[in-house]
């Protein structure tokens, strides 16, 4: 993003969040599994399938702009 | 009406687990980390007030358009479109998006080419120090009074979302924008609104999506709200706008397209410098014409998780919400209807994603506003009358403390606002009062080389007075709603959007008859700020594909087909 300033692309950091959130939503879906949380189409399991999404998505953006790669 | 939610919330609508406060605590030591990060890159006055002017067209997109996708918008939205139904996208596509397209290709290279650094700044060059004061001192204490509405509802939702103390919410949030802000200036503010607006989307996505599921899909929605709501029409956006008593805003189409259109949209998405400032940080012209351009197409589907949801709402939720100003213990507000469902189809886990979007989204509007005051005052304020030459690390010191004094000024407002809760429609209603009128003094000055100084000045001045004079006249006596806003039946929405129409018509035809019996300035002293003196680069040799307007008009295209539609 930057060329003047060497600065860490913004992408990465919203890379680490997503890569941070989607970890602990997985895992807290899947610490649920048999006991789902009382909300509508808590049968769907969506922490599982959402936070594994953003785990993906998160761990894409870490590598694509992982400073070491950008210098 | 916020305060009204917070002393009848019946319970904490929702409870959260240790992963969702495990979710929040990350995100404010990120912001934070990320704040002392960038505090070494923000040592020159263009560094700290415009982030070095080197974001790319995405970086600087998707901050023009996170920068109004705060939370209380988005609290604020979903309520009105369980109000109102759709018409409430208006504000998301033809009140958003031909603006924006019109700021990428007419008006960006005005404020670019004269390397202005704030709206305030290309007034100045354009018009001279009277208009440009004017609109930097009414935009400064504008800016940092919303700033502190902005804290005080925060707190206000997280007391009735999470049963939080208030003063715990306006400090923490304030603490941690104060500090990351006076470290990294506008480099901090856009680097938080692309968080946010990753945050926001992720967190909010989820409604529709289960929503749909539940009711089987958009026409078992639509089914559900007949069921529910019968008699009442609220998906679609345009058959019911022919006659002001058809539809539950008091609105007619030609409040739509010439109020909020043609200009209440015009004057936020393009002279509003809160956004306008995170386009003026792109590191090239096309840049800075791609950036709104590539807002735009994000702005049309946000409909899809802020509208789409107080849909859902009418189709799902078995209790009816009822206005704030009604709302009695036990009830819930339309206001609530987002974290309703947020409650409803999110546990652990997922709601700490959404508590914490709703709290970045509060704090990006902090944020925005208090780096926009610090760059007003420091350039269009204490420079030019106060201070005029002095060393540019001096200025870059008045910012960070402004930063800091704003905040503080901020929370001195936030706490006003918890004993006068109608300061914070007023304070939002004063904020209108200057936009609308704006637009035609910037617009005319960039389109027409003949508007003298007098002209753009007096102009202004008497768009915001007719603005002030019908808004007053209208809450005085409803009658005056029937002359302003054309019909009797004109609900406040409908209002703001005639009142915005006819003090820009003033504006326009006071600067007209002005320049007439005035002097035009010399064409040398206006190369680079008028349409028929300035050298715009041509695109000719650009592929397709990388030219701003083929894109714009994409947009404009993916519009019409929206509209069609949602007809």
């Amino acid at each position: 993003m930057s060329e003047k300033h060497h600065i860490i692309p913004v992408w990465f950091f919203v890379g680490v969040l997503l890569l941070v959130y989607g970890f602990l939503i997985f895992v807290s879906g899947l610490a649920e599994w048999s006991h789902p949380s009382n909300t509508v189409l808590a049968e769907l399991h969506a922490p599982v399938w959402w936070g594994g999404l953003l785990f993906v998505l998160g761990l894409v953006y870490c590598i694509k702009f992982a400073p070491a790669r950008k210098s | 009406m916020i305060a009204a939610m917070a002393s009848t919330a019946p319970t904490t609508l929702v409870h959260l687990s240790a992963v969702d406060l495990g979710i929040i605590a990350f995100y404010f030591a990120l912001v934070l980390g990320i704040g002392f990060y960038l505090k070494r890159f923000a040592k020159t006055g263009e560094d700290f007030f415009l982030a070095g002017r080197e974001m790319t067209a995405w970086v600087a997109g998707l901050a023009f358009v996170s920068a109004n996708l705060g939370s209380l918008e988005l609290l604020g939205w979903a309520g009105s479109a369980y109000q109102y139904g759709i018409l409430a996208a208006h504000w998301y596509w033809i009140g958003a998006i031909p603006a924006m397209v019109f700021l990428g290709i007419v008006m960006m290279p005005f404020y670019y080419i004269s390397k202005t650094h704030s709206v305030p700044g290309y007034l100045q060059l354009r018009y001279g120090s009277a208009t440009s004061a004017l609109s930097a001192v009414t935009f400064a204490i504008m800016t940092i009074l919303m700033s502190g509405v902005n804290m005080y509802a925060m707190a206000v939702v997280m007391k009735v979302v999470l049963g939080w103390n208030i003063n715990f919410s306006i400090w923490v949030s304030s603490l941690t924008v104060g500090i990351y802000v006076a470290a990294g200036g506008l480099f901090s503010a856009i680097f938080n609104e692309v968080l946010q607006f990753f945050l926001i989307w992720f967190g909010a996505l989820l409604i529709p999506i289960l929503g749909l599921i539940e009711t089987g899909g958009w026409k078992g929605m639509v089914a559900r709200i007949q069921q529910n709501f019968p008699g009442q029409d609220y998906t679609h956006a345009w058959s019911t706008l022919g006659r002001f008593q058809d539809n539950p805003m008091g609105m007619h189409w030609t409040g739509i397209v010439f109020g909020l259109g043609a200009v209440q949209a015009m004057g936020y998405w393009t002279t509003d410098f809160l956004v306008v400032q995170r386009v003026l940080s792109a590191k090239d012209i096309r840049s800075a014409k791609m950036a709104p351009i590539i807002g735009s197409f994000f702005k049309m589907a946000v409909p899809l998780i802020v509208i789409l949801p107080g849909l859902l709402g009418l189709a799902v939720l078995p209790m009816h919400l009822v206005p704030a100003s009604s709302l009695q213990p036990g009830q819930y507000s339309y206001n609530e209807v987002l974290p309703l469902m947020l409650a409803r189809y999110c546990g652990p886990g997922l709601l700490g994603l959404g508590i914490t979007a709703l709290v970045a989204g509060f704090m990006a509007g902090m944020a925005g506003n208090v780096s926009a005051f610090a760059t007003v005052w420091t350039y269009d304020i204490y420079r030019p009358f106060l201070r005029k030459t002095a060393p540019d690390q001096h200025y870059v010191s008045m910012g960070r403390w402004c930063t800091l004094i704003g905040l503080v000024v901020s929370i001195g407002t936030a706490y006003l606002a918890m004993g006068f809760a109608s300061i914070m429609d007023y304070v939002q209603a004063l904020f209108g009062f200057f936009i609308a009128p704006l637009f035609g003094t910037v617009l005319l000055g960039m389109l027409w080389k003949r508007v003298s100084r007098a002209a753009g000045f007096l102009g202004l001045l008497a768009g915001t007075l007719s603005s002030v004079t019908m808004f007053t006249l209208m809450k005085l006596d409803h009658r005056w709603v029937g002359v302003f806003a054309l019909s009797p039946h004109a609900q406040g929405l409908a209002q703001d959007m005639y009142q915005a129409l006819w003090s820009c018509v003033t504006c326009v035809v006071v600067t007209v008859l002005v320049t007439l019996v005035t002097n035009p300035r010399p064409d040398e002293e206006l190369k680079g700020l008028v349409y028929a003196l300035t050298e715009v680069a041509h695109e000719e040799h650009t592929s397709f594909l990388h030219r701003p307007l083929f894109w714009g008009v994409a947009a404009l295209a993916i519009l019409v087909v929206l509209q069609i539609i949602f007809w």
